[in-house]
């Protein structure tokens, strides 16, 4: 969103810093990493106007990695800390990088509040469905029934889902990818980066120390056609090997259904156009898991809003100019004055 | 105007208006306090009042007060016992009177002693009738039956025209010290501009009030007074709550920066004015931010000084427990902020409309690990802007946070106040780098240890920094044992070093050596500084210090306490500073402390220092 024009387009790798990265080999973080220098080269980005802020957590490592500017701050935080940094200059170029842990649990309300408020900056969730740097504790988006060192008899609670999540809190442009999607990550963080206001993608990133293959059941190659969906504005709802398989609106249950073109009477016009301006199509796009159903992913939801910090600024650049000196003497002499006489 | 009545001249008078939470007593408090001003008298107020916004009518704790103190002479507290009681309900009566002087005047608006009033109050007889107040001079008007009379062509109905007591009130008492009522009515007119009945009614409540003086010959009967203009230092005059003047230290020194300001803030009792007022100043330029809770409030001010601007944020004792992990932040990340405390009384809620000096501990030291940084206080409402611009200028030159602590009394209450000519206050630009060459993110200057302000959207910058350890040289992040002994140390030495920027600490009253030391901060000064000045007059060998600079301390202070047999420091809490002082100095240090919620009194700390010197 932020019209950057560049001498010099920058090269991925320009957008490297020099600092050894130190996640865990075989880390999805690292193919995020990937995506993420590609779509700065691509979208055209300036290293000096680029800012990565991050939380507490294997992904909030992120910013060491970008030789733009950036600040690996406390726990929870990076959406608040982001929120000021706008405040001071709207015309930065903000992503924060968080994990499931840092944005949905430490850090859930400053979530909530930075989607609602709209604040204009690319919020990326690494979801492993685990805290890593802590070892293995079960996170707020694990599933119930999961196993780690502080759920020895598996997990009883219910997880959050980050996109639900995101949509209810009123974000305006939710979206979804997987970590080894090399080319479908590019390009939902563009559409996140064009979008003006809080884009919150969530990113499924495999741990694979303390949470291997949890996404398994979607993501692996075998599977992935007939459990992923991906969405794009405007085109049918279809997935599957052969794109036969397509979704329905169920109207007596108000759900959406998996069915095949051509059975049962299903005709490709049964299937559903996607339209990321409807949120509550959005929302039950969001809540979709298998087996019955495919993991959607891409733009879900996309229906800008003026930003926060831009109408902040309207109005203080209104009530300046009704003050154009902004005389501070004249701020300490209103109302009541008098004067005593030598 | 004053009208030809013979007037009794006071050099100094306390006047306590009490009512109703819902009686507006604060209001007409105010309204007092500014005529007073316009009159030349210098003064101090003082608002107490509960934390409920409307308690049940008539109950004993939901009696909201408002004292003032005004006279010829200079007044430094808003006063011990009050000369004069308004009290406009039995309930207020009830929880007022005992701290009214004995022989002091009671103003009782007796229509408003119903039985069932009393019985609210807890009054098993009518103090008015059982010579409950045979140690007083009294004053019983029906006032409510006054006012409806004065009111019953405004068409206001029978509970709105009641409302309108209070003016009749300040009416009564404006012409009792021939007080100047037009300011008064052209404020009315102002604020009920949109309902010009109401403007009306109140106004000639307020005049029925004043003509009531008169047709009642309350003069022969010893009630009118007169007060003389203060002898002020030449200058123009306003008043000031501590909560504006803080507000506008804050604007002011960002001004002298040549900074924009970001002020964050969740609302909290005794703090939020601070939030309201900057909030109205958006045609200055300044950014405020009401987050979602006081850690967002912080973490939004650190990333707006991040970026480059100043970033402030302003809370109260609990409020700045929750923000105490992101100060850990900001003093690792070294970077310029301000966090205003106006401390109240703990811990917990405690009791958030009332007053206490109890976070001086979690100021300096409230914080995991070894975080040290800046400390300054106000001393009183006006002081406040001083402390504000110091705290600012600190913040950008030292590269680091520092917190402001005001409190309850010093937020509500007023004085007047010289305004400053803002250009003839000294500037201090900052120069964020910009210099490509040999810049890294934690090299320090050699005389400040600061380290460089380098700021997002600079080409050639580019850096990364955050909570881990950093190296020395590189600011890299940095695990080495031998690093983390020296950056602790270079954090320290930076903080330390602010001793040698703040001037000497100087004795305000008395010698610089003798009996006794009183050694105050913050809203103490007041009382401090007059019981000190009454006994100095009856010749006693005793001194007042009053420190701004908590940490660090001034470099001075020991030597100077060191040439006193005693010292006593006076403080509304169970002793912290006069523990810091013992550890800073291996001083004997002895507390003063005081834990009601309410200020110091000056009798209170007269008897400490006779106590201490025999007298």
């Amino acid at each position: 969103m932020h019209s950057v024009m560049p001498v010099e387009k920058l090269a991925p790798q320009d957008f490297a810093s020099d600092q050894e990265v130190r996640w865990c080999p075989g880390c999805g973080d690292y193919a995020i990493l990937k995506a993420l220098l590609r779509t700065l080269a691509e979208i055209g980005a300036t290293k000096e106007k680029t800012v990565f802020i991050s939380g507490i957590g294997c992904a909030s490592r992120f910013p060491y990695y970008i030789s733009s500017y950036g600040f690996h701050t406390i726990h929870g935080r990076a959406p608040a800390i982001a929120t000021g940094v706008k405040l001071a200059n709207p015309d930065l170029d903000v992503w924060v990088v968080v994990g499931d842990g840092d944005g949905l649990s430490i850090g859930g309300n400053h979530m909530l509040h930075v989607l609602r408020r709209n604040v204009d900056m690319q919020i990326l969730l690494f979801n492993n469905e685990v805290y890593g740097l802590t070892k293995g504790q079960y996170s707020p988006t694990s599933r119930m029934g999961t196993r780690s060192p502080s759920t020895p008899q598996g997990s009883v609670e219910n997880p959050v889902s980050a996109a639900a999540f995101a949509l209810g809190s009123g974000g305006r442009f939710v979206a979804r990818s997987v970590d080894t999607l090399r080319d479908h990550l590019p390009e939902v963080l563009k559409r996140a980066h064009a979008h003006r206001g809080a884009s919150f993608v969530e990113i499924f990133q495999n741990c694979l120390v303390y949470n291997d293959g949890v996404f398994a059941d979607f993501t692996a190659k075998e599977v992935a056609a007939d459990a992923q969906i991906h969405v794009a504005h405007g085109r049918p709802l279809v997935f599957g090997a052969d794109r036969g398989r397509g979704l329905r609106l169920n109207p007596g249950a108000i759900e959406l259904e998996a069915v095949t073109i051509g059975e049962d009477g299903v005709r490709e016009a049964d299937v559903l156009v996607h339209d990321e301006t409807n949120r509550t199509l959005a929302t039950m796009l969001a809540a979709m898991e298998p087996p019955h159903l495919p993991v959607a992913l891409g733009v879900l939801y996309c229906d800008p809003a003026p930003s926060y910090e831009r109408s902040v600024m309207a109005q203080i650049d209104e009530a300046t100019s009704r003050l154009p000196n902004g005389d501070l003497n004249a701020l300490l002499r209103q109302g009541h004055t008098w004067r005593v006489e030598a | 105007m004053p009208s030809l009545v013979p007037r009794e001249e006071l050099e100094a008078v306390v006047v306590r208006f009490a009512g109703d939470s819902g009686d507006g007593m604060q209001l007409i408090g105010g309204r007092f306090a500014q005529v007073t001003a316009l009159a030349g008298n210098d003064l101090a107020t003082f608002s107490d009042f509960p934390a409920e916004i409307r308690a049940p009518a008539g109950t004993t704790f939901g009696v909201s007060a408002y004292q003032i103190n005004f006279g010829s002479r200079v007044i430094k507290t808003s006063g011990d016992a009050p000369d004069v009681l308004v009290a406009m309900n039995p309930a207020a009566l009830r929880v007022e009177l005992e701290g009214l002087r004995d022989g002091g005047l009671v103003i009782v608006d007796s229509g408003a002693f119903t039985e069932r009033s009393l019985h609210k109050a807890g009054y098993e007889s009518n103090p008015l009738a059982d010579g409950g107040l045979a140690k007083y001079r009294t004053l019983e008007i029906d006032v409510s039956k006054l006012t409806l009379e004065a009111v019953k062509d405004s068409g206001l109905s029978r509970k709105e025209a009641l409302r309108c007591r209070n003016m009749w009130t300040l009416g009564l008492v404006s012409w009792m010290y021939g007080r100047d009522r037009q300011p008064t009515i052209d404020w009315l007119h102002e604020k009920f501009a949109a309902r010009p009945e109401l403007a009306a009614a109140n106004v000639a409540a307020l005049d029925a009030g004043h003509a009531f003086g008169e047709t009642a010959e309350l003069a022969e009967a010893g009630h009118a007074y007169t007060v003389e203009p203060a002898h002020l230092t030449p200058g123009l005059y306003r008043t000031v709550t501590g909560g504006e003047a803080l507000a506008w230290g804050l604007v002011i020194g960002a001004h002298l920066a040549g900074l924009k300001l970001v002020f964050s803030s969740y609302p909290i009792t005794p703090a939020s004015q601070v939030l309201h007022t900057l909030a109205n100043l958006r045609q200055y330029g300044v950014v405020t931010f009401q987050a979602e809770d006081e850690i967002a409030a912080i973490c939004a001010s650190i990333g707006a000084s991040y970026a480059g601007s100043l970033g402030v944020t302003s809370t109260s004792g609990p409020g700045l427990a929750l923000k105490a992990e992101a100060l850990g932040l900001a003093v690792s990340a070294e970077l310029p902020l301000v966090v205003v405390d106006s401390q109240r009384a703990g811990p917990s809620t405690g009791m958030p409309t009332k007053t206490e000096q109890s976070d001086l501990h979690q100021a300096v030291f409230g914080r995991s690990s070894d975080s040290p940084l800046v400390v300054v206080s106000a001393r009183s409402p006006s002081d406040c802007f001083e402390t504000a611009i110091e705290a600012v200028r600190i913040a950008i030159k030292y590269m680091t946070p520092v917190i402001v602590l005001s409190d309850t009394y010093i937020a509500n209450a007023a004085e007047p106040w010289m305004i400053p000519d803002v250009d003839g206050l000294p500037r201090f630009p900052v120069k964020h780098r910009t210099e490509p060459a040999g810049f890294h993110p934690y090299l320090r200057d050699a005389a400040t240890l600061a380290r460089p302000w380098a700021v997002p959207g600079t080409p050639g910058l580019e850096h990364r920094i955050g909570g881990l350890e950093k190296d020395f040289a590189s600011g890299d992040i940095s695990y080495d044992p031998a690093n983390h002994q020296r950056m602790t140390e270079a954090r320290a030495a930076k903080i330390a070093g602010v001793a040698d920027d703040i001037p000497p600490q100087g004795v305000e009253d008395g010698q610089q050596h003798g009996r006794l030391a009183v050694v105050g901060w913050g809203s103490t000064y007041g009382p401090i500084s007059r019981a000190v000045g009454n006994l100095r007059d009856e010749g006693l060998d005793v001194s007042h210090i009053h420190i701004r600079h908590i940490w660090p301390l001034p470099k001075n202070l020991g030597d100077l306490l060191g040439c006193f047999e005693h010292v006593l420091v006076p403080e509304m809490n169970t002793g912290q500073l006069t523990t810091l002082l013992r550890s800073a100095y291996l001083a004997p240090v002895e507390g003063l402390n005081k834990v009601s919620g309410q200020p110091f009194r000056i009798a209170e700390i007269e008897a400490a220092i006779r106590t201490r010197l025999g007298a």
